[in-house]
């Protein structure tokens, strides 16, 4: 049973990491009708300037704070410079462009920081763990990612339902045109919304950084995943990426430690060992293929 | 299609090459191109459906491991002969084509896009559980194809690009085609005119289908090796660009890209270890400036056909 | 247009530049140089390149031009880039790669060609008996025996329950019968991960709640430095940690204090104590600045055997004068004793070691005892090469 709690745990842990990044990527695909690419790699890009801010300033907070912000600015640079040129493009242009900043981002943090994976030391603050179950401790630090991560989804929830700006981004994933045809300064939104997500990807980055293997394209296989769950959740819609993100992490956890006994059922152990481990990889493109089939244009999509 | 100078070039060069004085370098030049064709093939059944119907699949790298396989399989059995291993491949891709188009096809945009992901990866993974041939770390064929064989695979990849070029050139131009694009620009209109339009776009996504796969046949022959990893989902990446770089709908475009992106990540793999950090921007210039791709760069003219997907 | 006449011009031109005055010795070095198992590439071509300058550039006398290839852990990448090297170059040696599936892809295109193949870190069954091949030969170990090597130790220690965990490829499998081999209590758990896996969370919980007397786990690269980092967050670090290539120089510094008393098989340690072994490690460190691994010490040794090889057969006479030169295996390796097998697989010692905190603050693997002394694979005898 507290096997069950702990894998739980850890899909609502991956969820809400998936959330984080998929929120900024449906927002702007959205609202801006772009598809955005280079939204993985800034989620690595936060994670190697936590590495580096927390190096430098000696501390985990500050230096998770300053790499939330860089990332921010950085993916504000990167709109600023490449990517608005963009809008209202083909959407295969964009995949082309973003394709491009995804090869020379991966080859620029390879040639700053090397190939060798970087490890961020945790903060001593969230270093323990506690016990769940008997001979087994739970990471506080974990407990404490999804503590943060809730918060900042409920932050984002309330902002996009309860504030003007967050009217006029419902607006516009709505209707884009409509809403600049009422005269709504639809650069400066779009700007807000670039750089809330960039920062959110960054943010999400800074936060896995202690977990994970800080590597040149660690975004991109997490960036398929976002993928999967603004499609399932339906595009442009927050509460759609929270409800998908939530499954995805809940679906690839639970099967990736259930497939391979369940497999065990029907084969034997060493074609189950086979067998199982792919059906994990499979599992969460079945559940999308599956949802899709039903409904075509994801769970919650936005626009009417 | 009013302009034919820029195709014959393209087909021109491939047919010259084997002739040019390469000295030591003959049989990279030979191999390089070799593999441009291949994957120009595989770039070409893309164009096809993306260019052409609109149909934008990020899963079209399923169909090279399905020719490829099953270009393994038959030579796990001793079975090496041109007619039933290209036989196989054809009719393995256009079923399995057949299968999940029929389901992806239901969807538009982006779901369209992640849902042939979705199906490639599903193909990724299963061949990679594939203990018999392999797995993930693939399997080195114990003979080549007939008619495959290392004297003349590359003009066998050239004469079969070639025929798949004129095939989707006439496809194209045939009253199938003028749907299939009018799809593409105004779904509801031509549903309104009385035409299924799931129903031809599923055709030619299994036209483009049975056409990958048969370069999966090559592909596997080029190396005598195959492994899973030709179905990842950086492969159906790599396709796109190479689509969208050479101008997507020109279909000689697509071509063009594929000998861009092969030559490119050789000369420029000769410079540097980091040659990504120039290929990247490379194609981000060419998407600010080069409006249409290589194809229309040559032509003098914007891209062939208003995209709008 | 102009473009594409240019880069087509530009690339001859590199082509023809690379012909020099004395015929060189060609060498291709094949490793994963990008992607999450980088550094142990890394450390291959850094431990190649070592060999190579301190011999003065020079192998059994002729200059050496060296082509680095990086195989990006693609196998079809590998075949592709290896058949352009072959092509354009020429070389008479190609030394690599570092992982199984590559050398199963490469295999056989260099070994039909002119070149000789020498891995020094890849060692699969594959090519131990019945498929051997004159033209292959391997400088680091076969891979069931250093996994067996743990197996021993556990059976030894008298560890009654062991849980089992490894990659879902054939290196893990080959891990996980490596060990079987040698250990004969009981397995509590046996789990596959996928290569690309980030989270350990749900293996890590099945192992808390086996409760087994030691876990044996083959991560290489980036899974390691996950796994290891998880497990001593997870509280799991009194269960006893065996594993191979999952703690070793290449990854120790990234993860740090985690790996601190974990065990590991070697066939080779920084503190190994012989004065070749001594020269070696102060000369790496002095030039590249990180603390070398198996991976280095296995290409330092194959850029001597090299050496040796060509002044046995007096130059580069033909493949096969080579490959007799090379059988001798006349060079004073780092590990101390080295010969081949009749399958051209190595014949060494084993040990087991710990990975430690040296006093400058790096970390480095260190023998504790040796578990086999000249040992033979188990696949030696199944080979009928003469």
């Amino acid at each position: 049973m507290t096997l069950l709690l702990v894998q739980i745990l850890n899909g609502v842990q991956l969820g809400l990491l998936l959330f984080l990044i998929a929120s900024g990527l449906t927002l702007v695909f959205g609202v801006m009708d772009f598809i955005n690419l280079a939204h993985g790699v800034q989620y690595m890009i936060g994670a190697y300037l936590g590495v580096a801010c927390a190096g430098l300033a000696g501390n985990f907070w500050i230096g998770m704070l300053v790499a939330s912000v860089i990332a921010g600015i950085v993916g504000l640079v990167l709109e600023r410079c490449v990517l608005r040129f963009l809008y209202g493009r083909d959407h295969l242009d964009q995949v082309l462009a973003g394709s491009g900043v995804i090869l020379a981002t991966n080859e620029l943090v390879r040639v700053i920081w090397g190939d060798a994976p970087l490890q961020m030391p945790m903060p001593a603050l969230l270093a323990g763990s506690v016990p769940l179950m008997d001979g087994m401790r739970y990471p506080v630090y974990r407990i404490a990612l999804i503590a943060a991560a809730l918060i900042v989804a409920a932050g984002l929830t309330f902002a996009v339902g309860h504030t003007r700006a967050g009217m006029l981004v419902r607006a516009g994933a709505s209707d884009a045109v409509m809403v600049r045809a009422l005269g709504v300064d639809i650069g400066r939104l779009f700007t807000l919304i670039f750089g809330i997500g960039a920062m959110l990807a960054g943010f999400a980055g800074v936060l896995a950084a202690p977990l994970v293997s800080i590597e040149p394209s660690m975004g991109d296989n997490l960036l398929i995943l976002a993928f999967v769950v603004i499609v399932i959740g339906g595009v442009g819609a927050i509460r759609g990426a929270f409800v998908a993100a939530l499954l995805v992490g809940l679906t690839d956890t639970l099967g990736r430690s259930m497939a391979t006994d369940a497999a065990k059922a029907v084969l034997s152990a060493s074609a189950s060992a086979r067998v199982g481990p792919a059906i994990a990889s499979m599992l969460i493109y079945i559940v999308m293929a599956a949802i899709l089939a039903v409904k075509p244009a994801g769970l919650f999509p936005a626009r009417a | 299609m009013r302009d034919r100078a820029a195709p014959i070039a393209i087909f021109a060069a491939f047919v010259l090459v084997p002739f040019l004085p390469w000295g030591g370098a003959y049989n990279l030049a030979v191999a390089l191109m070799a593999r441009a064709a291949v994957f120009g093939l595989a770039a070409l059944s893309l164009d096809f459906i993306l260019g052409v119907g609109g149909m934008v699949s990020f899963g079209h790298a399923a169909f090279f491991v399905i020719g490829a396989y099953a270009t393994t399989i038959l030579d796990a059995n001793h079975i090496d002969g041109a007619a039933p291993v290209f036989a196989t491949a054809a009719i393995a891709s256009a079923f399995f084509a057949l299968v999940t188009g029929a389901v992806a096809l239901r969807t538009r945009g982006v779901n369209f896009i992640m849902i042939t992901l979705a199906f490639a990866q599903m193909v990724y993974f299963a061949a990679g559980s594939l203990a018999d041939y392999g797995g993930d770390d693939g399997y080195t064929l114990a003979a080549r194809t007939t008619l495959l064989g290392r004297s003349v695979y590359y003009w066998m990849c050239l004469a079969i690009l070639l025929t798949a070029y004129l095939l989707c050139r006439r496809v194209v131009a045939s009253r199938f085609g003028r749907v299939l694009r009018a799809i593409k620009q105004n779904r509801r209109r031509v549903q309104a005119l009385g035409f299924d339009a799931w129903m031809y776009q599923l055709v030619a996504y299994v036209i483009a289908a049975t056409l990958c796969g048969l370069a999966g046949v090559l592909l596997a022959n080029s190396a005598e090796f195959v492994s899973p990893a030709y179905g990842a989902w950086q492969r159906s990446g790599d396709l796109l660009i190479m689509v969208i770089l050479g101008g997507a709908g020109s279909l000689h475009g697509a071509v063009v890209g594929s000998i861009a992106v092969v030559l490119l990540e050789e000369v420029l793999g000769r410079f540097t270890e980091h040659w990504r950090l120039i290929y990247g921007p490379l194609l981000i210039l060419s998407v600010l400036y080069v409006r249409g791709g290589l194809a229309a760069m040559s032509a003098g003219r914007p891209g062939y056909l208003g995209r709008d997907f | 247009m102009i473009r594409r006449v240019f880069l087509t011009l530009a690339f001859l031109a590199a082509i023809a530049a690379s012909a020099s005055a004395q015929s060189p010795v060609r060498i291709g070095v094949i490793a994963t140089l990008s992607g999450a198992a980088a550094s142990l590439g890394t450390q291959l071509r850094d431990g190649f390149q070592l060999g190579v300058d301190t011999l003065g550039g020079k192998l059994g006398g002729v200059p050496v031009a060296v082509s680095v290839i990086d195989d990006e852990l693609k196998p079809d990448v590998a075949v592709t880039k290896i058949r352009n090297l072959l092509d354009s170059e020429h070389a008479s040696f190609v030394v690599g790669p570092i992982f199984s599936n590559i050398l199963q892809a490469i295999f056989k295109p260099v070994t039909e060609s002119d070149a000789i193949l020498i891995s020094p870190n890849a060692g699969p069954s594959t090519y131990a008996g019945r498929a051997c091949n004159s033209g292959l030969f391997v400088t680091s170990y076969e891979n069931d025996q250093i996994h067996a090597v743990m197996g021993k130790v556990a059976q030894d220690k008298g560890y009654k329950r062991v849980f089992l965990l490894a990659p879902n490829y054939q290196a893990g499998r080959d891990a996980i019968n490596g060990f079987k081999s040698a250990f004969k209590g009981e397995i509590v758990g046996e789990e596959y991960v996928p290569l690309n896996q980030l989270d350990f969370q749900s293996e890590l919980a099945k192992i808390a709640a086996a409760k087994p007397d030691a876990i044996f786990t083959f991560m290489p690269g980036g899974l390691g430095i996950n796994l290891v980092k998880q497990y001593r967050q997870a509280g799991l670090s009194n269960i006893p940690f065996l594993s191979n290539f999952t703690v070793d120089e290449s990854v120790l510094p990234a993860e740090g204090d985690a790996a601190l008393g974990f065990f590991t098989g070697a066939d080779w340690a920084p503190n190994l104590d012989n004065p070749a072994n001594k020269a070696f490690v102060a000369a790496f460190e002095k030039k590249y600045g990180y603390v070398p691994g198996s991976y280095a010490a296995q290409a330092y040794d194959t850029a001597l055997l090299i050496d040796s090889a060509i002044r046995g057969a007096g130059g580069l006479g033909g493949k096969t004068k080579l490959e007799a030169a090379l059988e001798k295996a006349d060079f004073k390796s780092v590990r101390g004793n080295f010969k081949f097998g009749v399958n051209h697989y190595p014949v060494q010692d084993f040990y087991l070691a710990q990975v430690a905190k040296r006093a400058d603050g790096k970390y480095e693997t260190e023998i504790r005892e040796k578990i086999f002394s000249n040992d033979v694979d188990p696949f030696a005898a199944e080979c009928k090469m003469k």
